[in-house]
């Protein structure tokens, strides 16, 4: 009954998110079905399609991952975008220095990736829990600062041999790609899908299994009375940014090693930012995410085709995630008001 | 930061007044999301709004043929974004800072998608102004009055940001509502009414930066026209301790430095790339300075040192009132 | 004029906090409001200045029935109150927080305003820099602020609460004359206390308010026995005392100093014996959650020395203490003791001593279904805190503290709850006396502190006033003591 109730402002506000589309399809003249329909083909209308999106869902996955874990510790981890940034950068200089063969250098990006990613993460953390800067400023500032850093990278030190240009650095050598599975004539990132699914798994357990996961949910809850009840704080909320941070520096391994194959400047592909979205839509649940990020990458990969078929801008689907995000977040507020409405009549004497 | 030229004090001078052109965006934006965070709310949605509001205004004063239409129109836009966030944190009692956030995110496709058409149109421009007899003093002329309306628009907000806050009742009310609520709510103010037309107002002004973008900075739409102006006005607000002078100095300052970036870019290539980032290094170690034990006993012993060089966040920024 | 008070009513859920209230008061009246903590006075007062819409009833003054929805409409009654903390805004001048809120045009006239805040605090004998900032000032000043500015604004009902909390001697004795001074000048002045003799100094009439009813209605001078008689309701019956043999001291304090906001108290010497059971009585906010937090680790003394079993822990962290053996359980049971959105079940968890990484939830369960039964608790194992009574919530915070502790530092354990609870949360505690768990206990219930304290500590504006031991003191002796009076 409860989850009944829950799910009916849900599907309301979901169902009106697409009428928010087809209206808005119809304002810029385009064939609401047609650009619908092409969504789902640019997506997973044929086996390279699909490829391409299960290589989006990784990142997306891993950096909602961490972002369950630090929002579990009540932590607005908008910083999650430079942390990304800084797991790429690290996992390209482990892919553009490190010699030997490819079962040497791949798991040296992924860890080389979630230590940029934790450190930068940690940064924030400190400023923080010692530096009195709220994490929202303090992770956006880093944002920029990491994504300058990655910016000065490809035109500086790491330019192509001759030019400086921000089309990126060189590209890798094969030996740091993450491998591809062939099948059906193509490439399958297994890969950077068992390393998403992975951080999910990791993170649910962890939150549902474990003393840590408990207590940081304990301080992200209410952090005075865990306090009291004898949790140190500080060491959970870095524990958190440190946890989350490296999950999102591995999304930035598999930007650079799965996907581009070299450093760009941006190398976040926006799936930072994304992942907050898609957390807040789970509703912070870490069982949730796998699903709904694997329907706002669809979104994302198949809004490309309404560039190519339709001349439609890409940014529609940005503009539907959007949309979903802010309808379920109304039709739940509204939802939770008409409910304590009706209590409040119902208690008048 | 200049060459050395024989010409050198005509290009201080054109120097000097093209910071001030280039920061004018900014400072409308800043001195906007300073007065919603005097009241008390974050319109985190910035960067949405500014991009928003840019597209709207190019696309309105293209069809309409006129440049005014379209800084109306940017307005309303961006008091619509503020108006949002505002309702839905003390209507709805969401997390501001949740809804700022995906309102950032889908204003900015929103831009995208319907500006699409609009990449590399012409379109009306606002004209340049001299103000006569002011533009002819020598140097503080050429820097200070050869511009067009929006940047004297700029100084008009500065002025009056700084006047409303310090030396009207409203304006000192205001900062209540930021500071204390129920303090003020105790004096019969109605708190949450004001603080969703601040919200509005702020929102407005952003609204009009973004259409100084469009229609003066750069002169037409595309997506990266903006520069992550919107995250920088957010920057500039903390920068400048909720203070307007200070915010207009960090303002020009960060003029100076796109400026500075620009005539560097054939010496040092990727300064320019680089510099925009400035602002947000300087914004946590601004707030990093004010949290420091060594400000706090300075603040003790010289408050007048203290509210020279930084202040602290309205206490109850981002939080919502109820009356019990 | 004179300001009615007519049938008042205003729940709160099912707790009754001003049930059909009416009296009156003559204007040239100071009129003490009294009453014990929670008794209704408060929000009696916050009705009258507007914070709470009554549910019934209404506020006559001058014979013109007000329309209090708002303090804007309190406040253009001519009804003003002032807080116990005062409400200014810190760092804003004196000179802005005199003039922030007050009616009239865009302009902002400090020059005016300036001579305004002079001209009036001078009539008040009160002085003021008026562009210091309001957070230097100390609360009595602060508050002699506020009076300046709600005569400016004209006010013809000033109400204070309790407001010679956390004040100077000096500044108190000033501000009573400044409410005489009010009085004779025509105002109705509310004064809202539960200290006796400043009513009795005070106040030229008297209303005496017990569980939301005007219980007794007087002109001054009264007897203070009449007075206490009516604020506690009745005639306190000694119970028989559970008197247990003692062991040796388990909590010394040396000369300990302490200071939190504007409680200090000086150079404490005390011990409890092992097994012993204190109740910290006083009016709220007198310093006993000030020596509770200091015990616990929370606060460190200024001075002295604090020593638990033999072990120093003068300046150890809170988590020092709880290695200790030192539980402390604050009032707030859901803002400072459990948390929102946890089960019963992972609130166990969190306390326990098993620090496995993995947690086993089927012995989680089954612990929690254990102490569910054993604390009869009304709740599953999984059901979050915040869905919890408030009665049920305190069993499961008595579950959570462990088996060994030694000292035991509790804040209102029965506040809020119905009788049936109390009586079970004091067996619980009791028996864990009995195993030699000291017990040190703030409450606002002189029964309470009566029937279960071996000796009783009174607080008086922020210092210990009194020590008695429970079974020489009674309910009368103990109403004086908090009031800040020997009983003659």
């Amino acid at each position: 009954m409860t989850r009944l109730r829950l799910a009916v402002p849900t599907l309301v506000s979901l169902f009106a998110a697409l009428v928010f589309g087809v209206l808005l399809l119809l304002v810029v003249g385009a064939p609401p079905f047609e650009a619908l329909s092409l969504l789902v083909e640019g997506s997973f209308g044929s086996a390279s399609k699909i490829s391409a999106t299960l290589l989006a869902w990784s990142p997306l996955l891993l950096a909602s991952a961490g972002l369950v874990i630090t929002f579990a510790a009540g932590l607005w981890n908008i910083g999650v975008e430079g942390q990304v940034i800084m797991g790429a950068i690290a996992a390209s200089w482990v892919a553009r220095v490190v010699p030997g063969p490819g079962w040497v250098v791949v798991p040296g990006t992924i860890l080389a990736g979630a230590i940029g990613g934790a450190v930068w993460a940690l940064l924030a953390g400190f400023l923080k829990t010692h530096g009195g800067v709220h994490e929202i400023f303090g992770g956006l500032g880093l944002d920029f600062v990491a994504a300058g850093i990655a910016t000065y990278l490809v035109i500086g030190p790491w330019k192509r041999a001759g030019v400086a240009s921000t089309s990126g650095t060189d590209i890798f050598r094969q030996e740091a790609w993450m491998p591809e599975f062939q099948a059906f004539g193509v490439g399958w990132p297994v890969v950077p899908v068992l390393l998403g699914l992975a951080s999910v798994a990791l993170v649910w357990v962890l939150l549902r299994g474990t003393l840590f996961g408990l207590r940081l949910k304990s301080v992200g809850n209410n952090s005075y009375s865990s306090f009291l009840l004898g949790i140190p704080t500080n060491r959970y909320l870095l524990g958190a940014f440190a946890l989350g941070g490296a999950l999102a520096g591995i999304a930035g391994t598999v930007q650079v090693t799965a996907f581009h194959h070299k450093l760009v400047p941006a190398i976040s592909g926006g799936y930072g930012f994304l992942a907050i979205l898609v957390v807040l839509l789970a509703g912070f649940s870490a069982a949730l995410v796998a699903p709904i990020a694997l329907f706002f990458v669809a979104i994302s990969v198949g809004s490309t085709q309404l560039d190519l078929r339709l001349g439609l801008d890409s940014a529609f689907g940005g503009v539907l995630q959007g949309v979903i995000v802010l309808f379920v977040m109304f039709g739940g507020a509204f939802a939770a008001r008409r409910a304590s409405w009706s209590r409040s009549t119902q208690e008048e004497p | 930061m200049v060459p050395i030229d024989p010409r050198g004090a005509l290009i201080v001078e054109a120097t000097f007044n093209s910071i001030i052109a280039a920061a004018a965006p900014l400072i409308i934006a800043s001195m906007g999301e300073t007065i919603t965070e005097k009241s008390g709310v974050i319109n985190l949605s910035l960067e949405g709004s500014i991009r928003l509001s840019a597209m709207t205004a190019f696309a309105v004063a293209f069809w309409v043929g006129n440049a005014l239409a379209g800084f109306a129109v940017a307005a309303i836009v961006g008091a619509l974004i503020a108006a949002i966030i505002a309702y839905s944190s003390i209507g709805l009692k969401l997390n501001q800072i949740a809804v700022g956030f995906v309102l950032t995110l889908l204003a900015i496709d929103l831009a995208s998608f319907l500006g699409d058409s609009f990449v590399g149109e012409r379109g009306p421009r606002v004209p340049p102004l001299p103000i006569p007899f002011l533009s002819d003093i020598p140097f503080i002329g050429k820097v200070l009055f050869d511009h067009n309306l929006v940047v004297y628009a700029s100084y008009v907000a500065i002025g009056a940001t700084w006047w409303f806050f310090y030396r009207t009742k409203p304006g000192l009310t205001l900062q209540g509502i930021g500071e204390r609520p129920e303090a003020a709510f105790a004096r019969g103010i109605a708190v949450n009414e004001l603080r969703f037309w601040y919200t509005v107002l702020g929102g407005a002004m952003v609204g009009i930066a973004g259409a100084a973008y469009s229609l003066d900075v750069k002169l037409g739409w595309r997506e990266t026209l903006t520069l992550n102006l919107g995250w920088i006005a957010l920057a500039m607000v903390i920068f400048g301790g909720w203070h307007p002078l200070r915010v207009a100095f960090g303002a020009y300052l960060f003029g100076a430095l796109q400026v500075l970036a620009f005539q560097l870019q054939d010496v040092f290539p990727g300064v320019s790339q680089v510099l925009p980032i400035a602002p947000f290094p300087l914004m946590i170690l601004a707030l990093v300075f004010v949290y420091s034990p060594w400000f706090r006993q300075l603040g003790s012993k010289f408050p007048r040192m203290r509210n020279l060089l930084g202040s602290e966040a309205p206490a109850a920024i981002g939080t919502v009132f109820e009356r019990e | 004029m004179a300001l009615e008070i007519r049938d008042i009513h205003k729940y709160f859920g099912p707790v009754r906090a001003s049930d059909g209230v009416s009296f009156t008061i003559e204007s040239g009246t100071l009129h003490g409001i009294l009453g014990e903590n929670g008794a209704g006075k408060s929000t009696l007062m916050k009705i009258l200045s507007g914070f709470y819409e009554a549910d019934s009833g209404e506020v006559v003054l001058d014979g013109e029935v007000l329309d209090l929805r708002s303090p804007a409409d309190a406040i253009e009654a001519g009804i003003g109150m002032l807080h116990q903390d005062p409400l200014v805004f810190l760092p804003f001048s004196v000179l802005d927080n005199f003039v922030l809120g007050s009616p009239g045009g865009i302009h902002l006239d400090r020059s005016e305003a300036q001579s305004e805040l002079a001209r009036v605090s001078a009539d008040l004998g009160f002085h003021f820099d008026p562009a210091v900032a309001a957070g230097d000032l100390t609360v009595g000043e602060r508050q002699q602020l506020a009076i300046t500015r709600l005569m400016w604004l004209g006010a013809k009902v000033l109400i204070f609460d309790e407001p010679t909390t956390g004040i100077s001697a000096t500044q108190r004795v000033q501000l009573f004359t400044t409410l005489k001074r009010l009085a004779q000048d025509g105002l109705i002045v509310l004064f809202v206390s539960h200290k006796l003799e400043e009513v009795e100094e005070l106040c030229d009439s008297v209303t005496v308010i017990r569980q939301g009813k005007v219980v007794y209605e007087a002109d001054m001078p009264v007897p203070s026995e009449t007075l206490v008689a009516e604020m506690f309701g009745k005639i306190f019956v000694q119970e028989d005392h559970a008197s247990i043999e003692t062991g040796a001291p388990l909590l010394v304090c040396r000369d300990l100093v302490l200071d939190e906001g504007t409680t200090h108290i000086e150079a404490l010497d005390f011990e409890i014996a092992s097994g012993e059971v204190v109740g910290l009585a006083g009016l709220e906010g007198s310093g006993q959650r000030t020596l509770l937090r200091a015990c616990a680790g929370l606060i460190d003394p200024t001075g002295g020395t604090l020593t638990v079993d033999g072990t120093d822990l003068t300046g150890a962290s809170y988590r020092d203490h709880l290695h200790a053996g030192v539980h402390y359980l604050p009032a707030g049971r859901l803002e400072e003791g459990l948390v929102e959105g946890i089960s019963i079940a992972e609130h166990l968890v969190l306390v326990s001593d098993d620090a496995s990484f993995f947690i086993d939830w089927k012995k989680a369960e089954e612990v929690a279904t254990k102490e569910i039964d054993e604390y009869s608790i009304k709740g599953r194992p999984d059901s979050n805190a915040e869905t919890l009574s408030g009665g049920n919530q305190q069993r499961l915070l008595l579950a959570m503290i462990p088996d060994e502790v030694r000292l035991l530092l509790l804040e209102h354990p029965t506040r809020g709850l119905d009788v049936e609870s109390a009586a079970y949360v004091w067996t619980r505690l009791l028996e864990r006396r009995e195993r030699g768990t000291s017990i040190m206990f703030a409450s606002a219930d002189l029964d309470e502190l009566l029937r279960y304290s071996d000796r009783i500590v009174v607080f008086f504006g922020g210092d210990i006033f009194a020590v008695r031991d429970a079974a020489e003191t009674d309910g009368e002796e103990l109403g004086y003591l908090i009031g800040g009076k020997e009983r003659v």
